[in-house]
């Protein structure tokens, strides 16, 4: 009886909902390993800089920084190797795998729509444009905040990885430039490198922000998207 | 005029039969035979030992004060046995015009066979009038000098990077040696001042083997600062339990924990301290339970508070770290959210009721 007055509203009320498939799994696990990367680089980070008050004790009793320290370590290479498998993804995935990556800065269009978006956000237009993958503003802040924000991250980051590993480790070797890029001195890049963990916030806050306006406020799906892959148009 | 070995040997009480004894012991141990013990004898009978020329700029002598205390081996044995120091104004009885002669003397007998050791750093300001070496500006004497040198040291942080007379505002265009002299091989000796073994040993090894020890990406002898302080501090264990000195002369002061949390510069600062130690292998700062102020890396003292862990970032224009900077900014951003998440809802819930409720106002 439910069941069929159930039917019944459905067939009167629903609308046609249509859906296309944009992002695929690999983006989508990547997506949320990142996602834990982030936080757990971004509180063990936070604590290498300002350390937990001093435990009581014997030494030999502890490993409190080593601890924060190996974590701070795992998630770093986690993130770098998943950052240079997505790259890999880029090349050989769909065409919205390349959005974070390749900008359309020549087209004119693009620039337009920017504007448009901005627009959106400000309350100046009614009406956002439906988009399958990012957005042009979502896409050109992806590639700013993220794109470059990583690659500036892990330059930094395994550049003091590799100062602990000794200049002769393949750290050392790689990114040991960077160091003596910024004139020499390790504390420098030390500040350098905090100031990320700042930067990613900013980032991080921004993204879920957006994300969840947009997936109330937008005519397509958002959250669900990132889970399921498939992106809903509402109307 | 410079002395040969076999002459240093003979000054110092050795017998020729032990000279000849022991060419001929050194000759077997390297597998070479009978044939080359009169080879090494004749090499070590006349070739002279390479002079070293020690040249003082703008500098406080800390470095001159460090090497005289080497204890291994011996200033005194390094001075007047291993090395031929030819010219060093500080420690040398000559003086005035005969003294300086020596530069020149040195230049043309050994041409291209001489070290020139620099200690402090030439002021390029007012065409280098701050610093005056018998009578012309030290800029000049400096170039001159190294013209002709085989290899260049640079002492100390002066020499190295610049040091105090080179930290902001540089009045007089302080500047590192290797900005001045750039054809020559220069090894740096950082160090505020350098550990009177390092550079003793860096000396050393170059009149041994003949050659420039081997060096790091920022011109460094990597045996000596391969290493970060941190990386051999002996209270390393401290830092990686979590125990740190909060405050001076708390608990964990007296009981020799980690210094991290006072600013301690260990883990960035390149130096053997925590090895090699000071003062005959007495103490270093940190074992004296003060953090490493970070002497012998590029531009210390422009890189912020000795006392803090998160330092100041200067190119803000404000006295503000990385966590005020970065915080603040969180803050706006977050307050940003917040009130654009705010005038969404209520132009949501307007847009809501202009449509939802009938009669209403539209």
């Amino acid at each position: 009886m439910l069941a069929q007055q159930d039917a019944l509203e459905a067939e009167q009320q629903a609308r046609l909902v249509k859906a296309v498939y944009v992002y695929e799994a690999p983006v989508r696990l990547w997506h949320w390993v990142n996602a834990l990367c982030i936080t757990l680089l971004a509180i063990t980070g936070y604590l290498i800089a300002n350390p937990l008050p001093s435990m009581p004790g014997d030494a030999s009793q502890h490993f409190v920084m080593g601890t924060i320290r190996v974590i701070h370590f795992s998630s770093a290479y986690i993130f770098a190797v998943g950052f240079i498998g997505r790259i890999y993804w880029a090349a050989v995935g769909n065409h919205h795998a390349r959005q974070i990556f390749i900008l359309p800065i020549r087209s004119r269009q693009w620039w337009g729509e920017i504007f448009h978006e901005l627009k959106w956000y400000l309350f100046l237009v009614k009406e956002p444009k439906k988009y399958v993958g990012h957005n042009p503003l979502a896409q050109l802040a992806m590639f700013l905040f993220f794109t470059i924000g990583a690659v500036y991250m892990i330059c930094t980051g395994f550049a003091l990885y590799g100062e602990g590993l000794g200049a002769e480790s393949w750290a050392g070797h790689m990114f040991g430039w960077v160091i003596t890029a910024v004139g020499g001195n390790s504390q420098q890049v030390h500040s350098l490198h905090h100031m990320g963990l700042w930067v990613t916030l900013i980032f991080v806050m921004i993204h879920i922000y957006a994300a969840i306006r947009e997936d109330i406020m937008s005519r397509q799906s958002m959250i669900s998207t990132m889970i399921s892959g498939w992106r809903m148009f509402k109307d | 005029m410079t002395e040969t070995f076999y002459e240093v040997l003979r000054r110092q009480g050795i017998s020729r039969r032990s000279f000849l004894k022991f060419c001929s012991l050194t000759a077997t141990s390297l597998g070479l035979g009978s044939a080359a013990a009169p080879k090494i004898a004749h090499a070590l009978e006349t070739k002279p030992r390479t002079p070293v020329l020690w040249l003082h700029g703008l500098e406080c002598t800390c470095c001159s004060e460090s090497f005289i205390r080497s204890a291994h081996p011996l200033a005194k044995d390094v001075v007047l046995s291993m090395l031929s120091l030819d010219y060093d104004d500080t420690l040398m009885a000559a003086a005035g015009y005969q003294a300086e002669a020596i530069l020149d003397d040195i230049k043309k007998r050994y041409k291209g066979n001489y070290i020139v050791a620099v200690e402090g750093n030439p002021p390029l300001n007012e065409d280098g009038m701050f610093c005056i070496h018998g009578g012309r500006p030290f800029v000049d004497v400096l170039k001159e000098t190294c013209a002709d040198a085989k290899a260049i040291i640079s002492w100390g942080s002066c020499a190295s990077w610049g040091c105090v007379q080179a930290a902001k505002p540089n009045p007089t265009r302080a500047t590192p040696v290797h900005k001045v002299i750039t054809d020559k091989p220069i090894i740096k000796v950082p160090g505020c001042p350098p550990i009177a073994e390092v550079m003793t040993a860096v000396v050393t090894y170059m009149l041994t083997f003949d050659k420039i020890p081997e060096l790091d990406r920022q011109g460094r002898p990597k045996m000596f600062y391969g290493q970060r302080i941190h990386d051999k501090c002996y209270r390393r264990p401290h830092f990686d339990a979590g125990q740190y000195v909060e405050e001076w002369d708390d608990e964990g002061a007296r009981k020799g924990y980690c210094l991290y949390k006072m600013g301690c510069k260990g883990p960035t600062t390149y130096n053997a301290c925590s090895t090699t130690r000071w003062n005959n292998g007495v103490s270093f700062p940190i074992q004296s339970g003060h953090g490493c102020i970070g002497c012998s890396e590029d531009g210390f003292w422009d890189k912020g508070s000795f006392y803090d862990r998160v330092t100041d970032i200067k190119q803000f224009g404000i006295e503000s770290n990385a966590d005020k900077i970065g915080g603040t900014a969180a803050a706006v951003t977050g307050a940003a959210v917040a009130a654009h998440a705010a005038v969404t809802a209520l132009a949501r819930a307007k847009k809501k009721t202009g449509i939802d409720i009938p009669g209403g106002e539209k």
